[in-house]
Formats: C-alpha cells, structure tokens, sequence
C-alpha cells in the first residue's frame, strides 16, 4: 500500500500537470472556430446525456491539422525553428564548455562564487533581461555605440529584429542549462585519468580530447536538450529580437491563439509540436537512465 | 650450484638507470624532498617507504614527470629528464586509485597507451592479448572497468602500465585497495611479473611488509630525506637508526649509557641494574649515549634466569596479545618500561607457560641487540 501510494505521486503529477492539459489542448484542435466564448464548438454538455456526448465526438474531425499541410507556413515554421534551435544549441555549446571548463579547473574556494555568477541572472525576469538585450543590439545600442567609438566600424550593425540577435538571446539566456550539467560532469572528472593518459603518450591536446570529451558526454548530451526542447518552442526571444522574416513556430502559435482568435488551428499547431519534441525527450530521458546504470556500478 | 646474487649497487662498474643528484623540490615553503641523491639500477625492485607527507610520492611522480625538481637533476638511464614531459618519458605509471578509463574496455585501455605509438591492427591486438595472458585477465577483456573487482582492476593497471614495455614501472600504492589476502597473493604475482618482464619496478608504500616482501632494496624515508637504502634484510637485522629500527617491524628500545668494551659494548641502561652486552662493529660518538633495539622475537623468556646469558632482565607478564601462530608477551621491567617478547605457539594454548602477573626472565644473546646511535 505505501509503496503504491509513492508511485502514486508522480504520476498523478503527471496526470494533473501534463495529460490533462494535453487533453483539453489535443480536444480544442479537433474542433471548429466558432464566435462564441470560448471561440472554438463543440462544447461539452452533459446534461443531456448520452446523445449530447454523442453529438460531441461526432463533431470532431482532423480537419484543423489537414490544414496546417495546406499552407506551407506551418511547415517552414516548424523546419525554421528547427533549425534556429539546434544551431543555437551548437553555439551554447561552444560558448558553454569553455566556462564550464574553467569553473571545473578553478581553485576550490572559488568554486560557489563561479557557480553563483553563472545563476545569478535568474534572479532578473526573462523578459527585462531580453528587453535590455535590444538596447545593447539595437543600431544606437550600446555595441553599436562601443565599435564607432572605437573606430572599429564607421556604420551601425545592423543586428537587431535579424536571426543574429535572435541566436545571441537564445544563447545569452539558455547558457546556464548548459553550464551547469557539464560542471556537474566535469567536476566529477578523476584528474588521474588525465595524467594516466599523458603518462600512457598522449599530448595535453589528445588527453582532453580521448579523456575528458568523452567522459564529460553524458554532461553534454544533457546540456543540449536542456537547450534545444525549450528553444524549440520559443516565443519571447524570437518576437523581441527577432525581425518580421524570423520565422518560429512559437511566434505562429502566438498569432493563431491572439490575432486570429483561431483557437483549434493553435491547438493543432501546438500538438505538432509537442510530437515533434516528444523524440528529443525520450532520447533525453534514455540518455539520463544510461548515465544512472553507468553510474551505478 | 652457486648462484649469483642480484646486487648490481655493490659492482662500481654498473651504470645506474636512475640517478637522482642532489634533488630538492619545494612546494612554497614546504621541503617535500631536501637535497637527495640516489642511483636505482636496472632490473631492480626499489621501494620507496614512508610514512604519509615523507616525499616518496613526490620524488616517483618526480620520475614521472608530473613535477619538476626545485633544484638537482634527475637522470634516467644517462639523460637529464629536466624538460621532458610525462608523455616523452619510456616511464609508465601504475596510480593509486588505478586510473583505469571509465569509458573503455578492459582491453581499450591496456591498448590506449600502444595506440598513442602508432601501433595499430594484429601488432596491438598481439600485444593486447599477451598483455591480457600476463594478467590472467583475457576473460575480461571486454569489460568496463565498474565490471570487475577490485584484483582485477589492479591488474588492468598493471598492464596497460605494462604495455608498452617501459624501461621503468612506477608503482604508486599499488595494492592499497586490496584486502590482506589478495594483497599478499598480488605481492607474489609482482615479483613473478618483474621477473618476467626485466622491468625496472619503483614502488611507493607504507606497507613495510609490502617493501619488505616485494623489494631487492627498500629506501625508507622521512622528511625528504632517504634515512637507510639496503636489502630488505638489511633493514630489518641491521637498521643505522631507531628510526629505521622502529618504522620496521616491531622493536624494543633500551636508552642508555655506552662504554667500550672488547668486541662491543657494554651499556649501562638504568641505575644500579646490571649492564648489557652487545657485540658490534659500529662506532659510537664520544658522548657514549646509545640506544638499544632488540627485536621482540629475538627475546627468549624463561622462568628462572638462564645461565650463561649476559643479557637477562627480570619483568612482570602484563599482556599477552595471541596471534595465531605467535604470542606477544608485553613484559613490564622494573623502571617501568614495556619490553614485547614474542614466542611461537608450538605447543596448544592450554599448555602455555606463562600467563598474566607471572614474573619472567627476558634474556637475549650477545648478537641479538642492535647498538644504534641515540
């Protein structure tokens, strides 16, 4: 009984917090526009009974996610955020394992210091830390300002409301998620395996590579799906600093749901996506149990 | 049929592989190794022993290449090692906590150091196998490291430390990890592989019986400096200090008053008691203050006093530690020192002479004591 009562807790976290939401959503995409609040029929009415519930499921139909095909919005959305997404994990990636790195091989006592610095930005809202990203982009911006002080350049850059500050904010504001799981396994890292693999031939280059590449790969892999799935489904970053041609599948979702009131076309979009994410996210959670076995001796 | 006895330190023509010359290495303000010379010869078995913070850690990761010396050189077969990397030394090392790489097979690993040579296809596989065979490890061969126990991890490390055949063997704790019976089955299988190996083997512990058991010399060190480097025997029937006398094995020392007398010397240990004899070849300073280390299995105990033994002292049995196949006898004398007599138990326990409060006469021969500079 108790140990029941334990699983039970999760899953009914599970339940409360992920499946039925996706219900609601999955069951407003199979529905039709209507004016009406909420903007979307059937509703479901169970007052009348079994015919009523019915009439409800006969109503639904495939019909918002057969028009996602039709329009090739949808689909370029969808292949654009891709592709902003894994790019941008790349770029985390290189900017992250760096600072990692350094935090790794730092002294000890530094160590909290290092760790706080890399979570401090959190206690600032999301939103104020990527608005104040446009006055640093945009053409009077701070960058801008620097580089012509500077005699660096004699022109404006042009950065702001393009892909380029699209890929900074999402790098800028997602390098923690990568900072933190690679420390957590670079941290761990035994620095005899490193002279080991010196004492065996290798060069300093060779070692990290053979040795601490490898070893630190769980850190990474769970590093870039902390960034990729939550990149995926962008919103903020890609509509404050992301020009009109910066297409995200975020940004579409938004303007079905609020410009267009199109609540079933939304939802549909919405159930794509989270599909398309689901593959990321049982390659993340297989990778995770991998690392549990791994480690479990 | 004579055999020769391996002892190239005592033949001045032999070159050393290892020379250490005047070595000294500091880490701030602190003096891990203080002016040391030393030469290790090839094909030998060299323990360095100490207690923890001795430097016998410093000066083999020193012959790695880990660290360098603050001043001194090291020459290892005739070339000064200053500048070299670990990675361009025909040195390997065997770590304490084996090192073994987590991400790789058994066989991965023993091959990770024959593939930083350019050996590829049968050769490394060849040598991989022979390397597998030496370590009864083929088995195992492809398995992870977590895999496999703790005996057999060592011997992974042994032979990817092998691999490579390296002039010389660097073992730093190696069998630490290892409960006692392992530990003394691997001792053997050490020596055994050396032998087969000719390799030069350098072996850091603070096990004596380690040192004692593997070694063809043993260094033991304290603070930096090398105290005594001679044979395991050697170091144990012949120590040139109480602290040697007392890092190895279990000893008694008597603190007294020398005077020269025939071949040795007489020495006065306490007021109005008897004086001790032992025969010696060493020469004590002029202040005549000497210390006497008898080892406790080299003291006899009897009853009544023996006749004919210059060196006997009369005590009170206070303990007896039971060993198995020996009994310590922990002999109050009077003055209140301790002495540990050991005896072996050949007859069964009940049949034990002696027990608890009964007054013992502790005796030894002339040649038994050893007279040490105190």
């Amino acid at each position: 009984m108790r140990r029941f009562t334990l699983i039970a807790v999760p899953y009914l976290w599970l339940l409360v917090l992920f499946l039925v939401p996706f219900a609601i959503v999955f069951k407003i995409s199979l529905s039709d526009t209507a004016l009406a609040i909420p903007p979307y029929a059937p509703t479901l009415d169970l007052s009348s009974g079994w015919a009523g519930l019915r009439s409800f499921f006969a109503e639904l139909d495939l019909e918002n996610f057969w028009f996602l095909t039709t329009d090739d919005l949808y689909w370029k959305a969808y292949l654009s955020s891709l592709q902003i997404a894994a790019l941008s994990t790349v770029f985390t990636l290189l900017v992250g394992y760096p600072i990692a790195y350094a935090m790794a091989q730092a002294e000890d006592a530094w160590r909290p210091t290092l760790m706080m610095l890399v979570i401090l930005p959190f206690w600032t809202s999301f939103l104020i830390r990527v608005y104040s990203w446009i006055g640093i982009l945009s053409n009077e911006g701070f960058l801008n300002q620097f580089l012509i002080w500077s005699g660096l350049i004699s022109e404006p850059l042009i950065i702001l409301n393009t892909n380029t500050a699209v890929y900074i904010g999402i790098v800028y504001t997602y390098l923690p998620f990568m900072i933190l799981p690679i420390y957590a396994a670079l941290e761990k890292l035994d620095s005899s395996l490193l002279e080991a693999a010196e004492d065996l031939g290798c060069s300093r280059l060779t070692a990290f590579w053979l040795v601490t590449i490898p070893l630190s790969k769980q850190g990474i892999i769970a590093g870039c799906f902390l960034v990729f799935i939550p990149a995926l489904g962008e919103f903020v970053i890609p509509s404050l600093l992301g020009g009109s041609q910066t297409l995200m599948i975020g940004k579409v979702l938004f303007e079905e749901f609020f410009s267009n009131r199109d609540w079933p076309v939304a939802s549909a979009v919405a159930v794509i996506l989270l599909l398309i994410l689901i593959i990321p996210i049982v390659l993340f959670q297989r990778n995770e149990q991998k690392q549990r076995e791994a480690e479990g001796q | 049929m004579a055999q020769t006895v391996f002892a190239p330190w005592e033949n001045a023509d032999e070159k050393p592989l290892i020379q250490f010359k005047n070595v000294t290495k500091r880490f701030g303000d602190f003096v891990a190794i203080d002016n040391l010379t030393q030469d290790i010869y090839a094909r030998e078995f060299f323990a360095l022993l100490g207690p923890s913070g001795c430097g016998k850690t410093t000066m083999m990761r020193m012959l790695a290449g880990f660290e360098t010396p603050t001043e001194g050189q090291i020459l290892i077969a005739g070339q000064d090692m200053a500048g070299v990397p670990p990675n361009k030394r025909a040195v390997n090392m065997m770590f304490q906590s084996y090192a073994l790489f987590p991400h790789l097979t058994v066989a991965d690993n023993i091959a990770f150091g024959l593939k930083r040579e350019g050996k590829a296809g049968a050769e490394l596989d060849a040598r991989v196998e022979e390397m597998l065979r030496l370590t009864r490890l083929t088995k195992f061969a492809k398995r992870k490291p977590h895999q496999i126990s703790g005996g057999q991890r060592q011997r992974v490390a042994l032979a990817r430390a092998l691999a490579k055949a390296p002039k010389l063997l660097l073992l730093d704790e190696p069998l630490g990890a290892l409960d006692k019976k392992l530990r003394q089955d691997t001792q053997f299988e050490l020596m055994d592989i050396q032998e087969k190996t000719g390799t030069t083997f350098v072996i850091v512990t603070h096990d004596q019986e380690e040192a004692m058991t593997v070694a063809s010399r043993v260094a033991v060190m304290d603070e930096g400096q090398i105290i005594q480097v001679a044979t395991p025997a050697d170091i144990y029937e012949r120590p040139n200090s109480v602290y040697v006398a007392d890092f190895i094995g279990d000893v008694n020392i008597l603190h007294g008053h020398a005077s020269r007398n025939a071949d040795g010397y007489d020495i006065a240990y306490g007021e109005g008691k008897p004086a001790l004899h032992a025969k010696t070849t060493t020469n004590l300073g002029e202040s005549g203050k000497c210390a006497l280390a008898i080892r406790p299995e080299k003291i006899s105990i009897t009853a009544q006093k023996p006749a004919k033994v210059t060196n006997a002292i009369k005590g009170k049995i206070i303990d007896i530690a039971y060993l198995g196949n020996l009994s310590t006898y922990h002999v109050e004398i009077e003055g209140g020192q301790m002495i540990k007599a050991q005896t072996a138990n050949t007859t069964r326990l009940e049949r034990r002479s002696f027990t608890w409060e009964d007054t013992v006469w502790l005796s030894w021969t002339d040649t038994a004591a050893i007279v040490l500079e105190g």
